[in-house]
């Protein structure tokens, strides 16, 4: 079957990619095997897992079928929180080789756990992952996610040297080291964030660098979302081609679910990581094409296997298959969260859509950030805008100009009165090289 | 003839005209001009300096956005009418003027003005013919 497959996938041709074209008969057969497993394997070892199951009268023989998937409980990320560290794990100490954590933007951060097999399966799901984006031995990979207890750096890290390239384990930080290592290394593709490329975009221009010139190709983008009009900005800016990466600590990493060549939407690695659409307010399950809250399982983790576990992250799963061939579902770019949607006023805005009326403006970058405030019991919301050398103007008019654009273009799209504020360039925190896009300091 | 001039984007906030001032005299560079345009919330810092190639490659490494612009030193005689003259020599030309500030040495009864023009070899061009004299950068610039 093997050589089947590779002929048909001439492109991207890595052994690892095999089982993105499984029949589809057999994937589903192969989910259900697994799915069962790790049900049976939580419901014996993981104590709060089986209570849950016991208050719903449900056993691991319950599940005779994918569509039972749906009887199960979910988990949510206090569940993480609430069994620090290890309260969650489904392995003796003995057989965990690894932990990542997230940092928790309160008190304690949310520990995960992989075994040899898990660390094996997660590079084996980014080998698919780059594969899929074209790229293979020969490649020069410079992966600029932080390295350390966040999943970015060693998950891009370990699934590049999988594919057999060539990694330059660059880490964050250094914007013009990781410009000078892009340029004397021949680097032909990134993995870091797509607001971390912006931002070396911007570095290249100010050292005189042209990105176009570069022997760079491909970029890799993931650990927050990134919106179209972003992406036909950077390859326009950098002359690369970016794909959408999708994945989550609590899940395994980076590389759930990848872009294709098509870009047209992500796939899945569903034989691992089963997904699932499902209303954010009832929790009932959608049929394909609706949107609404991406669910996920572990079907093959063994240290921390995550039952439905609920992602907040909002899109659907694409009906149809995919001209690539894979017969893995794909999801929608992921545009927002269910949990950073912000009610100003009564009216619904995502930061997303601050990211969109701001490209819409000439010249103008999304180095943004929303403050909210309440001043008399109304809600205020503030957009500060860094200026960036392609906006930037000796002439006040000029500037008043590029100010009214996106006052303009933030009215239009949003629906409500923002104040827009041109700040300083560099002034707007950024973490593990993700932008900080709100900060709320209205207290109710 | 061009002078080039220096300009920096800064929040109108206190503090923040005080770190490029520092940067800059840390480096011993002289600010020989500078002009602040400002609105409610923010300003452009409009520099001219001794050195201005090492001023803004030591700015843009601090992370400062800087823009780097040509702009014309323009004698004017330092008596009523002076200014007049001047601006009358560029009289339906269709030279305009972005923006203009004195320079603050004032060499005999000249003094200096520093123009923004928005098409500053159209305006060498024209003053020169109506024998206005320009000042270079190199006498503009020593003290």
């Amino acid at each position: 079957m093997m050589n089947r497959i590779l002929e048909t996938c001439a492109s991207d041709c890595h052994p690892a990619s095999v089982p993105d074209y499984t029949p589809l008969p057999e994937l589903r057969a192969l989910q259900l095997k697994r799915l069962q497993a790790v049900v049976t394997r939580a419901w014996n070892q993981v104590k709060p897992f089986r209570s849950r199951m016991d208050e719903l009268g449900l056993a691991p023989g319950d599940i005779q079928s994918l569509d039972d998937i749906a009887r199960l409980p979910f988990t949510q990320k206090s569940d993480l929180r609430d069994n620090y560290p290890f309260g969650l794990f489904a392995s003796p100490m003995k057989d965990v080789v690894r932990l990542h954590a997230s940092s928790g933007t309160t008190g304690k951060p949310i520990v995960v756990a992989y075994t040899q097999e898990d660390v094996d399966v997660w590079t084996s799901v980014l080998v698919r992952a780059l594969a899929g984006c074209g790229l293979h031995r020969g490649d020069i990979i410079q992966v600029a996610y932080g390295y350390g207890l966040f999943t970015g750096g060693l998950g891009a890290h370990y699934g590049a040297e999988g594919l057999g390239a060539t990694v330059v384990p660059a880490s964050g930080g250094h914007a013009d080291r990781q410009i000078m290592l892009m340029k004397d290394f021949g680097v032909t593709a990134m993995c870091c964030t797509p607001t971390y490329f912006l931002h070396l975009i911007d570095c290249a221009a100010e050292l005189g660098v042209d990105m176009k010139a570069l022997p760079l190709r491909a970029g890799v983008f993931g650990a927050e979302p990134w919106t179209d009009a972003m992406r036909q900005h950077i390859e326009k800016m950098s002359s690369i081609e970016a794909f959408d990466i999708y994945g989550l600590s609590e899940i395994i990493g980076p590389g759930v679910g990848c872009e294709c060549r098509r870009h047209q939407g992500l796939h899945i690695f569903e034989d691992h990581f089963y997904p699932e659409v499902v209303d954010p307010e009832t929790g009932a399950p959608l049929p394909d094409g609706s949107e609404g809250e991406l669910v996920l399982t572990t079907l093959s983790k063994q240290a921390m296997p995550m039952i439905r576990y609920r992602t907040h992250d909002i899109t659907r799963i694409l009906p149809g298959s995919c001209e690539c061939g894979r017969t893995l579902r794909r999801i929608d770019r992921i545009g927002r969260r269910s949990d950073d949607m912000l009610i100003i006023r009564g009216v619904n805005v995502f930061p997303s859509q601050v990211e969109t009326a701001l490209l819409a403006v000439d010249g103008a970058l999304p180095h943004f950030q929303i403050l909210l405030t309440r001043s008399q019991g109304l809600d205020q919301m503030e957009v500060q805008v860094e200026v960036t050398p392609s906006m930037f103007n000796d002439k006040i008019g000029a500037l008043q100009e590029l100010h009214g654009k996106l006052q303009h273009a933030l009215d239009r799209v949003l629906g409500i009165r923002v104040k827009v504020s041109l700040v300083e360039a560099h002034t707007i925190e950024r973490s593990e090289g993700k932008a900080k896009r709100v900060i709320d300091r209205r207290t109710s | 003839m061009k002078i080039h001039q220096i300009s920096l984007f800064a929040e109108n906030k206190p503090g923040h005209i005080s770190a490029p001032a520092r940067l800059l005299a840390k480096e011993g560079i002289d600010i020989r001009a500078l002009y602040l345009a400002d609105t409610q919330d923010y300003g452009i810092l409009r520099l001219i300096v001794a050195d201005w190639q090492k001023a803004a490659a030591l700015l843009e490494a601090q992370g400062f956005v800087v823009k780097v612009t040509e702009v014309l030193a323009v004698e004017v005689a330092d008596h009523p009418g002076g200014l007049a003259d001047v601006l009358g020599a560029l009289d339906g030309s269709g030279i305009n003027i972005e923006y203009m500030y004195a320079f603050p040495y004032v060499r005999g009864d000249q003094a200096i003005l520093i123009f923004r023009f928005n098409d500053p070899d159209a305006a060498i061009e024209r003053l020169q013919t109506a024998g206005i004299n320009l000042v270079a950068s190199e006498e503009l610039l020593k003290k």
